[in-house]
């Protein structure tokens, strides 16, 4: 029969979760210790696994490298077993050279890489399981990573997807809220300064629920980085009594 | 706030899947009851003293029902005394997933405040919610969370009250279920034996619908009909082309017979003939089934023969008999229609039902039949006590099953409408049974309306163009109420004219989205019956501010041209305004302004400018091949005390009436294609289909008896060959031709434009067309109204508007509504013609030949509008020779030729016999053909009093 009801009239979402709240999000900094940086998030079901190296001098061509800043490198992939199908996934695939793209362009904004001249910083993120908001999982881990690597920025960057179901925004959708149909918007924001690093949306929305939307996905964004600080304090503590022995 | 513990679902789908969702368990979702003071809960929907007087429960108690006693006694949990229930997710759920309208149904029960039902969300609350055990099924899990959740219910009232009075109890009909609740220490009943003790109200137990358990196997164990198949089994060997899936029609003559159309695209057979019961197979009209085909052998003509269903009683007597009959019908080998046979049903689509009860002959019987108003329908049985009070009543009965060895459905009284004849029940039946939204606006909707009194404000004036000084003037039908146009046309000094169509600015009031709008949206359209209007719109709104009466400030939507003398449109503006109309004139009141030379103040001026520039557009529209059409409408002059139609009158046609269409039209086809240039994937039109050429056989055939060829090859061949068909000494003769013109046509309808391709208007011969000129009384001019504010910046859009999607499907509701509209006049002006005719008694009178049958001829007479059947084939007479020809067409009857459009002389009387269906009777007086005409009846009959007669 008809699909899944998305928002009940009592105002619950299927998973129980009421509009506004997002999913349960739990992290860990350092996971490698090859990497100069490292990180694994859990936003819900969706499990994300960050690692970043640099900076470093340019790798491969040298005409790539810019005199005035860093150039960042992303790299994004899937899991074979991160979707309930199993499917192999190539590298470098439309969808995620397009992930990778937008990572990039999320982190030009928010890491200060005229700090770093001629040099390079590279990403790598992988989803383990997917279910929904793959880029924002991907945004937050990076960000942990990055913090982890030592890297200076302006601000955490904190991503967070936003829907729209029967004139309610909805934050942080799961997978079947977003293949549900409706309208997904993604949102990445440095929340200090309330500066938008990156807004996506490819659905149709009508021009008078964009600001409604867009207010909801960054009240969520704010969230997260409040939890991302969080873990990074803690991470900071465990780490300050290891080295204090 | 959010206490998440994180819990796992697994579910498979598709066998290979792993779907893993999250699921939240709360510890914020609060129990809803006033007595309740942990929960946090602002409003909380059950009441602290929930009482119905139960001689099983005694205390105040909320009930529970389960998944099945909402699916099934829906009826019973609509109604007002049932109050405080708790709804569980659970049973939301499974209802959502078996059956789409009683879900809407409960949910609106949830919405309403007066009923107090509260939808429990316990499948996120910590402590009710629960896992799927290893080996248990699905349903077994449900039944434990419907039990777990009262259980929880039960502790936490009994917690809050401290051991007090307040209760919860379960209601199942489930055996297994009640026995495990049972040892749970629940409080438990069957639904029956629950409404069955409330004290005060035995007509509940009407309602219930009966089970198909075994106490109620009132038929023994005799099977009538073949088992219907699974659906698994029906849709591979749907898959398979081994059966056929199509909606079902039963016939409106023969009970025996229906026929299934296939609506699936690349079958050859796309009809298919059931006869006899069992391969009707408890089919209901519009359901939709899958039928098994019968080798050709077996394919047979669709019998003529009427046969009602009239057995006397309740008895499944054999119908070997009239089966018999059905079959022994002459085979000709041409006309043979594929037969076959219901195997199982795939969607029922049943709805209460208006009729009457026939009472058992046994008088303390509880078992009764009821026989459905629409003919198509099969009797129901229905068990009540209240039989006596019921009979010539009309009640409203809903079908709850059929089992395979009843002969007729088991169904439950839903309501009793008044008593039969009465004319706000007949009224009240037709509106029901055509869908016709009637209840009186609710507190909702109205509350959206403008408070009063209202006047316009400084803002309305800022923004919207002053038209108050301009001489506008509206013309209406007598005692027009809801005026929605007014015009003007004033000279230029420029040597041009100006004419304005002001119409009634209704979107100003309704907001889009808002409950006035979603209640308009809902009803479509104004329902016009014989004395009685079903509004729209509220009628502060319909008769008072919307209304352009004249001398009175109004806001209207304008459309302005600028044309010259020979009507060619040289400017066209268009503008929200606010206008002051100068005078409201009947058609004939602006017929003789025309035509008085005396008179020659402005508003007869700006008339008679109308109507020159009118009677161009007329020309123009008519040279591009629009059709005039004609179909025979009457009014009835109503009695003002008793409402009885005491005078009956065809509607006359003035020269005004064409004036006001032609603006009309004029502003319909430029506000169309302005909204259609501004927003070309979502503007509302209007189309109508040119029709297929073979709609045309009987215009042609009725014409070539007289002579005439009709072209039919293009609109304008069709209105040209019309207008040439004229016989001089017989001048209805035209009249009768267009009449059936207008029967070969196609229905208008409303489309979305970016659904679809083909826009033409076939009957105006206009490219595009929409509505736009009447607001108040259809909500498509609603819509458009809309569009076009928005497309000259005089409001803002808002998502809906431009979603075609959603267009699409508010035009659909609208062709239906307006469809049913249709309808339902029609069945209100034949009902009042019938009470006229039992008020007039016996009448002479001359008619035309429209159709001629098989077996009858069927007859218009013009004075009345009216149309009948004179059968020549009687039950209890010898039938007449008879020799039919469809060439012509003529029929033969003893030694007179009847051939179409001869006139004919009857008498008309009123058929009583069977209340429910009375109908017209007529009886050939002239010409005389011995054994079949009557004679004519010497003189007129007095008409009686009509008051008296009541």
């Amino acid at each position: 029969m008809a699909g899944l009801e998305l928002l009940s009239d009592q105002g619950y979402r299927l998973d129980g979760r009421k509009a506004s709240e997002l999913r349960k999000v739990q992290a860990r900094m350092s996971v490698f210790a090859q990497a100069d940086g490292s990180a694994y998030l859990e936003q819900g079901n969706t499990k994300a696994l960050a690692v970043v190296y640099g900076p470093h001098e340019v790798r491969g061509s040298r005409s790539k490298s810019l005199h005035d800043r860093a150039v960042i490198n992303c790299q994004y992939s899937m899991a074979t077993f991160s979707t309930a199908e199993r499917k192999r996934r190539p590298h470098g695939d439309r969808k995620s050279s397009e992930m990778s793209l937008h990572l990039k362009q999320t982190f030009e904004a928010a890491v200060l890489t005229e700090l770093y001249p001629r040099s390079q910083i590279d990403i790598y993120v992988k989803i383990l399981q997917a279910d929904g908001g793959n880029y924002s999982a991907c945004v937050n881990a990076a960000t942990l990573a990055l913090v982890d690597a030592g890297i200076p920025m302006r601000d955490y960057v904190c991503a967070c997807t936003a829907g729209f179901v029967e004139d309610t925004p909805l934050a942080d959708l799961c997978h079947a809220e977003e293949s549900g149909g409706g309208t997904s918007l993604a949102l990445a924001l440095l929340p200090r300064s309330g500066n938008i690093a990156l807004l996506q949306m490819d659905a149709r929305l009508h021009q008078d629920h964009l600001d409604t939307l867009i207010e909801a996905a960054m009240t969520a964004c704010k969230g997260l980085s409040e939890v991302l600080d969080g873990v990074v304090r803690q991470h900071l503590e465990e780490v300050s009594v290891l080295t204090r022995d | 706030m959010l206490k998440s513990k994180t819990f796992v679902k697994k579910t498979r789908a598709g066998g290979v899947l792993k779907i893993v969702r999250e699921h939240y368990l709360r510890d914020d979702i609060w129990c809803g009851s006033e007595v309740c003071k942990e929960c946090k809960d602002e409003a909380p929907v059950l009441q602290e003293d929930a009482c119905i007087e139960s001689n099983l429960c005694a205390y105040p108690h909320y009930l529970i029902p389960d998944t099945n006693v909402v699916l099934h006694q829906i009826d019973i949990l609509e109604d007002p005394i049932i109050r405080n229930v708790i709804i569980l997710q659970t049973v939301m759920q499974e209802v959502r997933h078996r059956s789409a309208p009683i879900y809407k149904r409960i949910k609106d029960a949830i919405h309403e405040k007066e009923k107090h039902f509260y939808a429990f969300t316990n499948e996120h609350h910590r402590e009710t919610f629960i896992e799927r055990e290893q080996g248990e099924s699905a349903n077994d899990r449900n039944d434990r969370a419907i039990r777990v959740a009262a259980k929880w219910y039960t502790d936490h009232l009994a917690k809050e009250t401290n051991g007090g009075s307040l209760k919860v109890v379960l209601l199942t009909d489930d055996r297994a279920n009640k026995e495990k609740a049972e040892q749970h220490g629940l409080i438990v009943y069957r639904c029956e034996e629950y409404i069955k003790s409330l004290i005060g109200n035995p007509e509940l137990v009407d309602r219930l619908a009966l089970q198909s358990d075994e106490r109620n196997e009132i038929t023994g164990s005799k099977l009538l009909f073949p088992e219907h198949l699974p659906l698994s089994r029906i849709q591979s060997g749907i898959k398979n082309r081994v059966f056929l899936q199509g909606t079902f029609h039963a016939s409106r003559d023969n009970y025996l017979e229906g026929t299934v159309y296939i609506n699936r695209e690349g079958e050859d057979i796309n009809e298919v003939l059931l006869q006899g019961l069992q391969n009707l197979n408890r089919a209901v009209n519009q359901d939709v089934v899958a039928v098994e085909l019968f080798p050709k052998e077996r394919w047979v003509a669709p019998s003529s023969v009427v046969l009602q269903d009239d057995s006397p009683n309740d008895e499944d007597a054999e119908e070997d008999e009239t089966e018999k009959k059905l079959k022994s019908e002459p085979l000709e080998s041409s006309i043979l229609k594929p037969t076959g046979r219901v195997v199982g049903i795939i969607k029922r689509n049943w709805r209460p039902y208006c009729g009457m009860l026939s009472q058992s002959i046994i008088k303390e019987a509880t078992r009764h039949l009821f026989t459905p108003a629409d003919r198509r329908i099969p009797r129901i049985r229905i068990e009540t006590r209240q039989a006596a009070n019921l009979v010539g009543q009309r009640i409203m009965v809903a079908i709850d099953g059929w089992p395979k060895n009843s002969r007729y459905p088991n169904g439950h009284f839903v309501k009793n409408l008044g008593t039969a004849g009465d004319k706000e029940t007949e009224t009240e039946v037709l509106l029901l049974e055509h869908d016709v939204p009637h209840q009186p606006f609710s507190q909702a909707v109205l509350s959206f309306l403008p408070k009063m009194p209202w006047s316009i404000t400084e803002e309305d004036v800022k923004v919207r163009a002053d038209l108050r000084h301009l001489c506008v003037c509206s013309v209406d039908p007598p005692g027009c109420t809801d005026i929605d146009d007014a015009l003007h046309c004033r000279d230029l000094p420029n040597g041009n004219l100006e004419v304005g169509v002001h119409i009634a600015d209704v979107s100003h009031f309704i907001r889009p989205g808002n409950a006035l709008d979603q209640e308009a949206a809902s009803r479509g359209t104004t329902v016009y019956l014989c004395g009685k209007r079903i509004d729209m719109v509220p009628e502060l709104l319909s008769s008072n501010l919307c209304s352009l009466r004249s001398n009175v400030e109004r806001l209207a939507f304008s459309c302005i041209w600028e044309m010259n003398h020979n009507a060619e449109i040289i400017k066209t503006h268009f503008t929200k305004s606010i206008i002051n109309s100068k005078a409201s004139l009947t058609y004939a009141e602006a017929q003789m302004r025309i035509d008085d030379t005396t008179m020659n103040d402005d508003i007869t001026k700006s008339l008679r400018g109308l109507n020159k520039l009118a009677k161009i557009l007329k020309g123009q529209r008519i040279e591009k091949g629009a059709l005039t059409l004609s179909s025979p409408e009457v009014r009835f002059h109503m009695d003002s005390e008793t409402h009885d139609p005491i005078d009956l009158q065809t509607k006359e046609l003035k020269e005004t009436n064409s004036m006001v269409e032609e603006f009309m039209l004029l502003a319909n086809i430029s506000v169309a294609q302005k909204i259609y240039d501004d927003f070309s994937e979502c503007a509302l039109l209007r189309k109508h289909p040119s029709p297929p050429p073979s709609n045309y056989d009987i215009l042609i055939k009725a014409a070539k008896s007289r002579d005439f060829s009709i072209h039919t090859d293009s609109a304008k061949a069709l209105a040209d060959s019309l207008n040439d068909a004229t016989i001089k000494n017989f001048p209805y003769f035209n009249t009768l031709l267009r009449i059936l013109a207008t029967r070969c046509m196609m229905q208008a309808v409303y489309f979305c434009s970016g659904m679809d391709s083909d826009f033409h208007h076939y009957g105006l011969a206009s490219p595009i067309y929409t509505h736009f000129t009447s607001p108040i009384r259809r909500y498509s001019d609603i819509i458009v109204h809309r569009l076009l504010a928005v497309a000259i910046n005089a409001d803002s859009t808002y998502p809906d508007l431009m979603d075609k999607h959603k267009q699409s499907a508010l035009c659909n509701n609208l062709n239906y509504r307006h469809k049913m509209a249709q309808y339902a006049q029609r069945a209100s002006v034949a009902f009042h013609t019938q009470l006229f005719f039992k008020n007039k008694g016996i009448i002479n009178e001359e008619g035309f030949i429209l159709f001629v049958r098989k077996n009858a001829i069927i007859i218009l007479i013009p004075k009345f509008g009216l149309e009948g059947t004179v059968f020549f084939e009687n039950k209890d007479k010898p039938s007449p020779h008879l020799s039919f020809d469809s060439e012509g067409p003529t029929l033969k009857v003893e030694e007179h030729t009847f051939h179409i459009f001869d006139k004919v002389k009857v008498t008309i009387s009123l058929d009583a016999s069977n209340i429910q269906h009375q109908r017209i009777r007529m009886a050939l007086t002239e010409p005389v053909i011995p054994g079949v005409s009557v004679p004519a009846p010497e003189s007129e009959p007095e008409a009686k009093k009509p008051k008296l007669d009541r």
